[in-house]
């Protein structure tokens, strides 16, 4: 067991700046950009060259309603033209307060979750607070501004963030819902947003079905709903499977904070 | 011809310590001790926004006396110790034994190739499935662990504060009972008493057991 050396006493409260300071073999992102740009998988597969090797996760959607925000993700993952999973989960809970859903390349998602949690979770440990909504959002954008170079080379993460602003001085609404590019643009949406391979239809559902005020249960439906859209004119999304009782992972967000709602009620719906 | 001044190692050490003891137990005292419902963490703080108890992982927590730049640095490194291992591995492989060794052999350093040894005391603590399992680790300004008694006492006066633990404490202690013990533990009879900052380390909980209590069950 070694003494804790200078790096660990260094100023700054971002487990991402850390990592990469101390331990940039556990950051993963520039290796895996070498890695791949070395082994040629960059050319010749059309606008997702990555879609060919790993598996891609597709539709999320998210939108608010009168006391919160709805999230909802479609539960499979595709390489190429087969299904890899039936039952990935896309939408995440990134704190009490907020859910993170990815489209993108699902191994790079996965790992993009786990390390935004911990990014706002050592912030709060350090400074003895959490980081507003609107801090954790920027936040997300500087790590996809950080893996540009991975997705300029086809594996791409696209995220949606909602969350619930618990800011004291906050006017709006409380919930609250940001969309992104792979660039790490960053752009709230006033209603409902979409992301992934089926996210066109997904936004033509939720155009019709979208009501500004409408109840939590409306909103979880208008989500399913815009799922099944999107799963019925995109390949790489999945909609409601009631025969292997495979429903997307729908989340909620609300004054009382982030929490999945049962398969259970989603069936009654 | 002139000759260094001899000084003999028994001496150096003796005044750094003299030192390091001076400066870590100047401040007012923390607590921590195992109880049914958990691990309490509670220290003397007249301030409420310099925190001297803190959580570092899932079921971890970090207490700190003496001088707040120097423990509140190694609080922020144990955060950092304990996410890259959580990162690395999985979050239950985050135990406070690692952190503890790891602080030991810092402050150990710092007690004797630094130019200042660090004037502090720190515990770390993780709460277990059951009391047995609990685990309280004593990290001293010179570097030395201790791990055998199921409480710490950070600065102070601590001769008086074991007694009263050492009485008080059994185990299946109830959170108001470990409260009561902590009060007469901490009690400050000669200097106007400062207000409790209070922790909890819950047991049974998922995920991240820390909670800051409002005032001592």
């Amino acid at each position: 067991m070694s003494a804790l050396t200078p790096g660990y006493f260094s100023p700054g409260n971002s487990f991402i700046d850390f990592l990469r300071r101390e331990a940039p073999e556990q950051l993963g992102f520039d290796s895996a950009a070498s890695h791949i740009s070395s082994t040629g998988l960059t050319g010749g597969a059309g606008a997702v060259p990555g879609g060919q090797v790993a598996p891609q996760a597709t539709t999320i959607v998210a939108l608010t309603y009168r006391d919160g925000v709805i999230m909802a993700g479609d539960r499979r993952a595709t390489i190429g033209q087969q299904i890899a999973s039936r039952e990935i989960e896309k939408v995440f809970p990134a704190d009490a307060y907020t859910a993170v859903g990815l489209a993108g390349v699902a191994g790079l998602a996965i790992q993009l979750v786990r390390l935004y949690q911990l990014e706002l979770e050592h912030y709060e440990k350090i400074e003895g607070a959490p980081l507003s909504l609107q801090g954790k959002a920027n936040r997300l954008a500087a790590i996809l501004r950080s893996q540009l170079d991975l997705a300029l080379r086809g594996l791409a993460v696209v995220p949606l963030l909602a969350g619930w602003d618990t800011s004291p001085d906050r006017t709006g609404p409380r919930g609250r819902v940001f969309s992104y590019d792979v660039t790490g643009g960053s752009y709230e949406e006033r209603h409902f947003t979409a992301t992934g391979s089926g996210a066109v239809f997904a936004k033509g559902s939720l155009k019709k079905l979208y009501r500004p005020a409408g109840s939590a249960r409306g909103a979880i439906r208008a989500a399913l709903t815009a799922l099944n859209d999107a799963a019925d004119d995109d390949t790489g999304t999945g909609g409601v499977d009631r025969e292997r009782a495979i429903y997307p992972v729908v989340a909620k967000i609300d004054a009382r904070g982030y929490s999945r709602i049962a398969d259970a009620e989603l069936a009654k719906l | 011809m002139t000759y260094p001044l001899y000084v003999p190692q028994e001496q150096i050490i003796k005044d750094r310590a003299d030192f390091a003891r001076r400066g870590a137990h100047r401040g007012r005292p923390a607590v921590v001790v195992s109880a049914a419902d958990g691990v309490l963490l509670a220290a003397r703080n007249a301030s409420r926004a310099l925190h001297k108890l803190s959580e570092i992982y899932d079921k971890v927590a970090f207490a700190g006396v003496g001088k707040w730049s120097e423990f509140e640095a190694l609080r922020v490194a144990g955060i950092r110790y304990a996410d890259l291992r959580g990162y690395a591995y999985d979050r239950v492989d985050v135990s406070a034994r690692g952190l503890a060794g790891a602080y030991a052999q810092t402050v150990a350093a710092a007690f004797t190739g630094d130019p200042k040894p660090l004037e502090v005391e720190v515990a770390v603590c993780q709460v277990g499935s059951d009391q047995v399992s609990d685990a309280v680790f004593h990290i001293s300004f010179d570097g030395t662990v201790s791990d055998e008694l199921p409480w710490a006492v950070l600065g102070g006066a601590p001769v008086e504060a074991h007694q009263v633990l050492a009485e008080g404490w059994r185990s299946g202690l109830s959170l108001a009972e470990a409260g009561q013990l902590v009060r007469r533990a901490l009690a400050e009879p000669i200097r106007a008493e400062a207000a409790f900052e209070v922790a909890l380390l819950r047991r049974h909980q998922l995920g991240r057991a820390f909670q800051r209590l409002p005032e001592l069950p």
